[in-house]
C-alpha cells in the first residue's frame, strides 16, 4: 500500500459508519461474510466491489438490518452509525436513525404512482409539510420524476425506476445511503445521469454512500475510497486511485490490459492468472 | 538378474511393453475427470504410447530428438514421454508453473523440437514464445478447451497425432517394435533440470541404466505390490517425480493416479488411499498446519481429546527414539488414542492405508517428523540428488530417524571426502550435464559425483546430512551456522510459513519471516483483529508480538549464540515467480539474499525499520514492484530455563 501512512487503517475521524469485523451466518450454519471491516466516509462515495457471490449485498443488508427477514444473523463485530450500534436492530429503526438502503433491481410499488412511491418513503416523518419538503427536494434532483409524477411506477422506465427508487430512500432524509448495483440493466446514459444525479447528492446534501457495483470502472471514477470483496472477505482495500492503479483489479475488475487497452472478448481465456492482491 | 540386463527390461518403455504383456487388464494409470477416476489398464497405457509415438514418428521424431512435456500430471504426458523415448529420443520435462521467460532457457538450452502441452494455459505460454524457439516444430494439446479458434501452423492436438500414428502403424506394422528394441540401457532417457538455488538451470542426463536401476535398488528395500496406488500429484518435472511415477511404477507394476487438478489434490488424496506417499517438506508442513487449525477450530471436548492424545502420542514417540520402554498406561492411552484420534485423523490425510511414506526433497523439521510418526503415519526421510536419478538413501522402517536420512541404497557406494562433501558412486549416477562439460567434469570426479552436501555417517552407518556444504557458514564468533537448521526450527510454527535465517559472517542471527496467512488469519479473527490482505496482517503489531512468541519458543530449543536476535515479518510470500524459491519450493538463498540486501544491512546496523523495495513478477510474467516500510523487532533473550516441550 505505497509508502508510508497510505497503508495505514485507522478509523478515521469522519467516518460515518463504521462496519467492524462483522461476520454474518445464515440459517445459523452458513458462514457468508468473515472478518468485513469497511468504513464509510462522511460526505463521499465509498464503493465495495466483488464478483458474483462475494457477499456484497449480504454486506449492505447486513447493515441496514434487512438480514434478519432472510434468516441471517450478525454473530460477530459492530457496526456503528455514527456513535450508535445498529447490529442488530431492526430495518425500520434503522431507517429512522438515517440510513436506508436502495436494492438492486429497482424495486418499486409498481401500482402505486410515482408520488405515492414518494409519500411512502416518507414513512419516518409524522408531519405533512416534512414529507412535503422531502418530495420538492427529490424532485429537485430527478426533474424526470416530476414530470411522471402521476403515472404508474409499475409504467416508468428501468432508468426512472432506479430514480425513483433513490428518491425514494431520499424521503426519509438519509445520512447514510448504500446503493445496491444502481446501474444494473440500464442503458450508459441513463447510468450517466443517475451516477451524476448521486455525485451531486454527496456533495450538496451532504450524503455518504456505499456503492456496491459490477461497473468497476464506473464504481472507481466516482468513489473516494474502495473495497474489494472474495469469498466474503474483504481482500484489498485503498484509495480508489490506487485500486484503479492496482495490476490485478485492472486484470480482474477493468478488464484491461497493462497498457490499458481493453480486452477483446475474442481472447477470453480458460484459466485464470492467479491473483495477488498485493498493494 | 537386475532388469537392466535383460534385453526386453532395459529401457522404461520396454517396462512399458512387458507390464502390459504380463498383466494387460491390470490398472496401469489412472486420471481423475469430472469427480470419476478413470482408468487405463497396463495394455491400454502401451497402446497410447505405441499410438503416440508412431504419430510423432510419421511427423520425422528421430532418435536423438528432445521432447517436453509441460502441464499438469496427465496420462498423456507421461505417456508422450515414453513415445520419445521408444523412438530413442529424450523428454524433458518442464514445471508447469515456471513463466515464459524461465522457459525460454531451458527450451532452448534443451534444443527441444516437439512440445506437449496440456491446456489452453500452457499453449499459450509456448505460443508466446516461439519466435524464441528456433528448434521447436510442433506444439501437441491434450485439452482442446478454448483452441478451437487457435489457427497456429505449429499446433495440433494429442488424438490427431494418436489417429495419425494408427495410420501410420498400419502401413508399417513392426516399426514401432524395431524401434523400442533399439533401445539401451545406456540411452539418455531425459534430461532433468535442476531447479537451481544457484544460478542458471542445469539439464542432467539420466540413462535408462540410472533410473531402472534406482528404482530397482529402491524397490529392494521397500516393499510395494503390484497393484499398489501411487499419487502422481508432484510436478512432472521435478526429478523426484520421474523417478516414482516413471522409474518405479514401472519397475514396480504400482499403478499410478492424477488428481483431478492441484486444488482437488488433498481430495483425491483422501478418496484414493495410496499405498505409498512421497511429498516435501512443505506439504507435510502444510498437512500439519492444516490439522492444527482444524483441531482450533473443533469443539472444546474433541479439541482437548485431540491436545491430549498428540501429547501423549509426542512423548511416547520420543520415548521409543531413545529405547525408553513405555509404562501399561502410556500402552493403553495409544490404543485408545488409536481409536479416537489417530487412526480418524490418518484418514482425514488419506493416508490409512499408507505402508511408508516418505519425505524428501529438503531437510523437514524434526518436530514436524515426530509428529506424523506419533500418529501412526510411517514417514521417513529419503535422500537424493537430480544427478542421482533422485535416490541415494532411505531409512528403513525400524530405523526412522528425524536426524539421518537413513542408509545408502544397495549398490550405492557413498562416502565422505576430506572436506565433509557426500560423494557417491552407482548405477543411479548420471551421465553428465547436457552441453557443459566444463560442470560435468567438476562434478563427476573418477565416477564419484559430488553432492554439494555436507554430512557424516553416524555410529550406526546411518547418512546424516548437516546442510548445503555452500550454505554453512560461520558467526563473527567462530560457530557454525547453519541457516536450515534455524529456519526448521521456525517454520514448525504453524504461525510461519517461511523463514530465512542470516549471519554468515556476523555477529549474530537475524531473521525474515513469512507469515502463514490461513493460521494467523483465523487466529487474528478469533481476537477480532480486522485484516485485509496479505500485507496489512503482517503489518499488525498483534501479529508481531504473536510471531516474536513463536521464535521465543524455536529460540528456547537453540544454543545462545544461534537464536534469533532481530526479527521483521516480510510484506509478501516468499514466491517461484519472484524467483526467490525454485519451483520445488527451496529457497535461493543468495538471490534473496541480494534482493533483500537493505534489510540485512538494517538488520545489523540496528535501524528500527526498512524500507523494502520489491519486485514482483505475475505468472503471466508482468512486472511491478511495491515499496513499504517494514519494521524490524527486537527479541529478549529466551529464558534459559525454559525447556523445549
Amino acid at each position: 500500500m505505497g509508502t508510508g501512512a497510505g497503508g495505514e487503517r485507522s478509523p478515521s475521524v469522519s467516518s460515518m459508519l463504521t462496519i467492524n469485523n462483522i461476520e454474518v451466518v445464515y440459517d445459523k450454519v452458513i458462514l457468508v461474510l468473515k472478518g468485513v471491516s469497511i468504513d464509510v466516509r462522511a460526505g463521499a462515495i465509498t464503493t465495495l466491489l466483488g464478483a458474483n457471490g462475494a457477499g456484497k449485498t449480504t454486506t449492505l443488508k447486513a447493515i441496514s438490518g434487512v438480514l434478519r427477514s432472510e434468516r441471517g444473523e450478525v454473530t460477530k463485530g459492530t457496526i456503528q452509525l455514527g456513535e450508535k450500534r445498529i447490529d442488530g436492530m431492526r430495518a425500520h429503526d434503522v431507517a429512522r436513525l438515517g440510513l436506508v438502503q436502495v436494492f438492486e433491481g429497482r424495486r418499486v410499488f409498481e401500482q402505486l404512482t410515482c408520488e405515492e412511491n414518494l409519500i411512502a418513503g416518507g414513512h419516518v416523518h409524522r408531519d405533512g409539510a416534512v414529507v412535503r419538503q422531502g418530495i420538492d427536494m427529490v424532485y429537485s434532483y430527478f426533474p424526470r420524476l416530476k414530470e411522471r409524477r402521476h403515472q404508474q411506477s409499475g409504467y416508468l422506465s428501468g432508468g426512472e425506476q432506479q430514480m425513483l427508487a433513490i428518491g425514494r430512500a431520499l424521503m426519509s432524509r438519509p445520512q447514510v445511503v448504500l446503493l445496491d448495483e444502481p446501474s444494473l440493466g440500464l442503458a450508459p446514459m441513463l447510468v450517466e445521469e443517475i451516477f451524476g444525479i448521486v455525485q451531486r447528492l454527496v456533495q450538496q446534501e451532504k450524503l455518504s454512500v456505499l456503492l456496491v457495483e459490477q461497473n468497476a470502472t464506473l464504481a472507481l471514477a466516482v468513489a473516494e475510497h474502495g473495497y474489494v470483496m472474495e469469498n466474503g472477505r474483504i481482500v484489498l482495500e485503498g484509495s480508489a486511485q490506487k485500486l484503479i492503479e492496482n495490476s490485478d483489479i485492472k486484470e480482474f475488475y477493468l478488464g484491461l490490459n497493462e497498457g490499458g487497452s481493453r480486452k477483446s472478448y475474442r481472447d477470453t481465456k480458460h484459466y485464470k492468472r492467479r491473483k495477488r492482491w498485493l498493494s | 538378474m537386475s532388469l537392466v540386463d535383460g534385453t526386453g527390461t532395459d529401457t522404461l518403455p520396454k517396462l512399458l511393453q512387458r507390464n502390459a504383456g504380463e498383466s494387460p487388464a491390470a490398472p496401469g494409470i489412472r486420471e481423475k475427470t469430472r469427480g470419476v477416476w478413470q482408468t487405463l489398464s497396463w495394455s491400454g497405457y502401451r497402446d497410447m504410447m505405441r499410438d503416440f509415438a508412431l504419430g510423432l514418428a510419421a511427423q520425422g521424431f528421430k532418435r536423438g530428438d528432445k521432447l517436453s512435456v509441460v502441464g499438469d500430471n496427465r496420462p498423456q504426458l507421461y505417456a508422450a514421454q515414453l513415445s520419445a523415448q521408444a523412438l530413442g529420443g529424450m523428454a524433458v520435462p518442464v514445471y508447469q508453473d515456471s513463466i515464459a521467460s524461465e522457459l525460454v532457457y531451458v527450451l532452448n538450452h534443451a534444443e527441444v523440437s516437439v512440445i506437449v502441452a496440456e491446456d489452453q494455459e500452457q499453449v499459450d505460454k509456448v505460443l508466446s514464445l516461439k519466435d524464441q524457439l528456433p528448434h521447436l516444430r510442433q506444439v501437441i494439446f491434450d485439452d482442446p478447451r478454448g483452441l478451437w479458434a487457435y489457427d497456429d501452423a505449429l499446433l495440433t492436438s494429442f488424438e490427431k497425432v494418436i489417429d495419425a500414428g494408427r495410420a501410420f502403424g498400419k502401413l508399417h506394422s513392426d516399426y514401432f517394435a524395431t524401434e523400442l528394441a533399439k533401445g539401451t540401457a545406456d540411452d539418455v532417457a531425459m534430461i532433468a533440470y535442476t531447479s537451481g538455488t544457484t544460478g542458471a538451470p542445469k539439464g542432467a542426463m539420466l540413462s535408462h541404466r540410472n533410473m531402472i536401476a534406482g528404482s530397482e535398488a529402491f524397490l529392494e528395500v521397500n516393499h510395494t505390490k503390484p497393484g499398489d496406488n501411487w499419487l502422481s500429484y508432484l510436478p512432472m518435472a521435478w526429478v523426484g517425480d520421474v523417478a516414482f511415477s516413471l522409474g518405479m511404477a514401472l519397475a514396480g507394476n504400482v499403478t499410478i493416479n492424477c488428481p483431478e487438478s492441484p486444488e482437488t489434490v488433498q481430495r483425491d488424496l483422501r478418496e484414493l488411499g495410496p499405498h505409498v506417499m512421497l511429498a516435501p517438506p512443505r506439504i507435510w508442513e502444510n498437512m500439519l498446519t492444516t490439522m492444527q487449525v482444524k483441531s482450533s477450530d473443533a469443539s472444546p471436548l474433541k479439541r482437548r481429546l485431540f491436545g491430549y492424545f498428540r501429547g501423549l502420542a509426542e512423548r511416547c514417540e520420543l520415548k521409543k527414539t531413545d529405547g525408553v520402554p513405555l509404562t501399561l498406561g502410556e500402552r493403553i492411552g495409544l490404543r485408545a488414542g488409536e481409536f479416537f484420534v489417530y487412526g480418524p485423523v490418518r484418514d482425514q490425510l488419506g493416508l490409512r492405508n499408507a505402508r511408508w511414506c516418505y519425505t524428501g526433497g529438503a531437510p523437514l523439521g524434526p518436530d514436524s517428523y515426530r509428529f506424523f510418526r506419533s500418529f501412526g503415519i510411517n514417514l521417513k526421510q529419503i535422500y537424493g540428488a537430480t544427478e542421482a536419478s533422485a535416490l541415494i538413501a532411505c531409512q528403513d522402517d525400524a530405523e526412522a530417524n528425524p536426524n539421518t536420512v537413513g542408509r545408502p541404497m544397495p549398490r550405492i557406494d557413498v562416502r565422505i571426502d576430506g572436506n565433509g562433501e557426500v560423494l557417491l558412486k552407482g548405477p543411479n549416477v548420471f551421465i553428465g550435464y547436457f552441453k557443459q562439460d566444463e560442470i560435468t567434469r567438476d562434478a563427476l570426479v573418477d565416477g564419484w559425483l559430488k553432492t554439494g552436501d555436507a554430512g557424516f555417517f553416524d555410529k550406526q552407518g546411518h547418512l546424516v546430512i548437516i546442510d548445503r556444504a555452500k550454505d554453512v557458514g560461520q558467526l563473527t564468533d567462530g560457530s557454525a551456522f547453519a541457516p536450515q537448521f534455524i529456519e526448521n526450527k521456525l517454520k514448525f510454527s504453524p504461525f510461519i510459513r517461511e523463514a530465512v535465517a542470516f549471519g554468515h559472517e556476523k555477529p549474530s542471527v537475524m531473521a525474515m519471516v513469512a507469515i502463514d496467512m490461513q493460521t494467523v488469519g483465523a487466529w487474528a479473527e478469533k481476537r477480532g483483529l480486522a485484516y485485509t490482505s496479505f500485507m496489512d496482517l503482517s503489518r499488525k503489531v498483534e501479529v508481531a508480538g504473536l510471531i516474536a512468541d513463536e521464535i521465543g519458543k524455536a529460540n528456547a530449543t537453540l544454543p545462545d549464540v544461534q537464536q534469533v536476535k532481530r526479527y521483521l515479518l516480510l510484506n509478501k510470500d516468499l514466491e517461484a515467480d519472484d524467483a526467490e524459491m525454485t519451483r520445488t519450493r527451496k529457497l535461493r538463498r543468495k538471490f534473496v539474499a541480494e534482493k533483500y540486501d537493505a534489510v540485512i544491512n538494517a538488520f545489523y546496523n540496528g535501524a528500527s525499520q526498512v524500507e523494502v523495495t520489491t519486485e514482483i513478477t505475475f505468472e503471466d510474467g508482468r512486472k511491478s514492484s511495491i515499496t513499504s516500510n517494514i519494521v524490524i523487532h527486537d527479541l529478549k533473550p529466551a529464558e534459559p530455563a525454559r525447556k523445549a516441550a
